[in-house]
């Protein structure tokens, strides 16, 4: 009591008694917001932590699928082979094989030459017809070509095959690790850009599968689900909120899309099938359906978030529209929905981003289905990038795993680009009042 | 002291002994609710907000170029009253109206009446600025435009000139047509909400306390302005300062729970009120 800091002139008895509870109490409170700050910072970390071990793992991973293993082969264009009247038809096989025998010409047996053959993807003599049909001057001539190598070699290169295991349970034999040193050692093997992941469909042999397939399948899916749940949700949230009376219907609604918002998605994959599929006999594997489908997933979504943000139009700006005598119509399309719509997009992109994730209800509809051709419309059979991951982590193939992981990166920054431009639209729309 | 209204004869579901006895629970009148040539009438109106009565038979006319003001205690129905002027009190669903209000004669709640065209006419102004968050010049030419008033640039930039003039804001945001309105003072608000509501020529423009958000300064500027629009406009102003009503309006209204209990010319309620509610809300016994 004697402290003179703690008893400022004209305090009252009652007074000074007040101050001294409050600073003993005052380290207890500090204490614990200390913890609580100590607590939220560690769940962040936490949380970071996990990230950064998904993400690490995925990418380092799936980077490696970015390049793919070439080989140089010394293609003779033999006008015998391709003399025949249909360039399209003639034995590319045998041009690719005939310039494998050419470079090993000690390989004698036929079970040798058919491990030779191997080492090249069957995907080059698809190449090489190609460059046949592009530029048919070049028959006759004898040229350096980089062909696809096998995806065992492939893994090879890439540091992913045991060479300990005993020859017998390896997909690569001994003599063909021979073969391959040597075409090192003549500089005839390389790893480049793996153009093709971008550029082809799924395919059975891996170093010939893309994602293109599926990037477009999800393109046509999204555009669909887009195209109508963005209307139907606006629409729906506008006359609910501001149109509407406030009655039990509309309680009795209301309660419905939010109950509709927690359904498992697989339900509306049942649903799909029952009503799109059975009943009005849509084609199935098609990206029409897929985002018929998607787009009763990602509705509740969209309208809860319509309805959050015109609710957080202040009723000041309605009344202000009114009191001019705007018509109800006017008040919503000039005032609130230009206000509302940051949140709106927001919303819908998020919902947008979530039924690009999503696989379970497609698989239901049939787009689970195995699709070389790249769809070219909405009525395709096509596959979706998450059902594209989930049929390569299936595969038996080692050269699908990285696949699989790059597949899963390509996901990850569509997904990383649509929320990203969630948070730049809010930003940039957001507006004071 | 009481005074025996006797509302005049014909309108419909009064009697032509007065209203009083038409619901025994509202208080009668003091006073002279009526005034020759009236803007708006209003006979007999009761306002329900579901259950609750919120104004209980209330009659009272808007001359020409005049300001009524409208006082009262929190929570007496005098808000609740302005809005039924323009009909404002129709966005609300629990919200029932009876009884008759004319503009120029016309009953406003008429089925065959659109309440668009009778917010045009009778403009209202907020407690709050509530500006739009456009530019200044889109302010006050959104009511021209919805409304189709200007044929062209020109005239709309008249309209808006003109109106921006009227509400004593021009000079100071003739240079700044394309900034954002919600950018102003609080004051300048206000005034641009009053040169956005003048820019539709009303007839009559209802004001909900429009000074309760601003400082001294800006509330003397817009008393002054409210001064000047009554010489075009009748004003129907609500506001819970007693000095401002004594300044500014020519007509005082006491609201108390519902009920209108006096009405006259604002000097004889400030200085001879004849209620007893009347003299204690202005003595400050209560409020």
């Amino acid at each position: 009591m004697n402290n003179p800091s703690s008893q400022p002139n004209g305090l009252n008895p009652q007074g000074r008694r007040a101050i001294e509870i409050v600073n003993a109490g005052l380290a207890r409170r500090y204490r614990k917001e200390r913890r609580f700050r100590l607590y939220g910072i560690s769940a962040i970390l936490a949380s970071l932590l996990f990230l950064s071990f998904l993400f690490g793992s995925i990418i380092s991973k799936g980077y490696s699928a970015f390049q793919q293993t070439f080989i140089q082969l010394d293609i003779f264009f033999d006008p015998a082979i391709l003399s025949q009247e249909s360039l399209s038809t003639a034995n590319y096989p045998g041009i690719v094989k005939q310039s494998l025998r050419q470079m090993f010409p000690e390989v004698k047996s036929r079970q040798d030459k058919r491990m030779l053959y191997r080492l090249v993807s069957s995907g080059a003599s698809f190449q090489i017809r190609q460059m046949v049909l592009d530029s048919p001057e070049m028959i006759g001539q004898t040229l350096q070509v980089w062909v696809i190598a096998d995806d065992d070699i492939d893994m090879l290169e890439k540091g992913h095959f045991d060479l300990e295991a005993p020859e017998g349970e390896r997909r690569i034999k001994d003599i063909q690790l021979a073969w391959v040193d040597r075409l090192k050692k003549e500089s005839r093997i390389e790893k480049r850009f793996n153009r093709i992941l971008f550029t082809a469909g799924d395919s059975r042999e891996p170093e010939l599968a893309g994602i293109l397939g599926a990037v477009a399948g999800s393109f046509y899916t999204l555009l669909v689900t887009l195209l109508l749940s963005f209307p139907i949700g606006i629409a729906s949230a506008v006359y609910l909120e501001e149109f509407a009376t406030q009655n039990r219907w509309t309680d009795l609604i209301e309660v419905n899309i939010n109950n509709l918002a927690a359904v498992p998605s697989i339900v509306f994959g049942l649903l799909g099938l029952a009503v799109f599929l059975n009943f009005f006999g849509l084609p199935r594997s098609a990206p029409l359906v897929g985002g018929l489908v998607l787009t009763l997933m990602t509705l509740p979504t969209i309208i809860i978030a319509s309805r959050a943000s015109l609710q957080s139009v202040p009723p000041s700006i309605r009344e202000a529209a009114l009191g001019i005598g705007a018509s109800k119509m006017q008040m919503v399309t000039h005032h609130v929905l230009p206000l509302a719509l940051p949140g709106i997009l927001t919303g819908t992109i998020i919902g947008m981003a979530r039924a690009l994730g999503e696989s379970a209800p497609l698989l239901m509809i049939g787009m689970v289905a195995f699709i070389v051709d790249v769809p070219g419309g909405f009525t395709d059979p096509s596959t979706v990038l998450p059902v594209q991951i989930f049929l390569w982590a299936d595969s038996p193939e080692r050269a699908f795993v990285e696949r699989t992981s790059a597949a899963t990166i390509v996901l990850l920054a569509f997904l990383i680009i649509m929320n990203a431009s969630a948070v730049y639209l809010r930003k940039k729309f957001e507006r004071r009042w | 002291m009481t005074v025996d209204v006797k509302t005049t004869a014909g309108v419909s579901g009064i009697g032509q002994t007065g209203r009083i006895l038409y619901d025994r629970e509202s208080r009668e009148t003091v006073g002279e609710p009526f005034v020759e040539g009236a803007r708006m009438t209003c006979r007999g109106v009761n306002v329900y907000y579901g259950d609750k009565h919120a104004i209980k038979n209330v009659a009272l006319d808007i001359g020409r170029n005049e300001v009524v003001a409208m006082i009262g205690p929190s929570g007496c129905g005098k808000s609740t009253f302005l809005r039924c002027l323009n009909r404002m009190n129709d966005t609300i669903d629990t919200c029932r109206v009876e009884g008759e209000i004319t503009l120029d004669g016309m009953d406003i709640y008429g089925k065959e009446v659109d309440v668009v065209p009778l917010r045009a006419q009778v403009g209202m102004v907020f407690q709050k600025p509530n500006p739009f968050p456009k530019s200044i010049y889109d302010n006050v030419a959104y009511g021209p435009r919805i409304h189709g008033l200007a044929q062209n640039k020109v005239e709309l930039d008249e309209i808006v000139e003109t109106s921006l003039r009227k509400a004593g804001l021009w000079e100071e945001v003739k240079d700044l047509m394309t900034h954002p309105g919600t950018g102003l003072s609080g004051g300048q608000q206000q005034r641009l909400c009053i040169a956005r509501t003048i820019a539709v020529s009303p007839e009559v423009i209802l004001m909900d306390e429009p000074c309760s958000a601003l400082d001294p300064i800006a509330t003397s500027i817009i008393e002054d302005l409210i001064d000047e629009l009554k010489q075009q406009f009748s004003i129907a102003i609500v506001t819970h300062s007693m000095q401002q009503a004594s300044r500014v309006s020519q007509r005082t209204a006491y609201f108390h729970l519902g009920d209108l209990i006096e009405v006259g010319d604002t000097a004889q309620i400030f200085t001879t009120p004849r209620h007893q509610l009347t003299q204690d809300y202005i003595t400050g016994r209560f409020g």
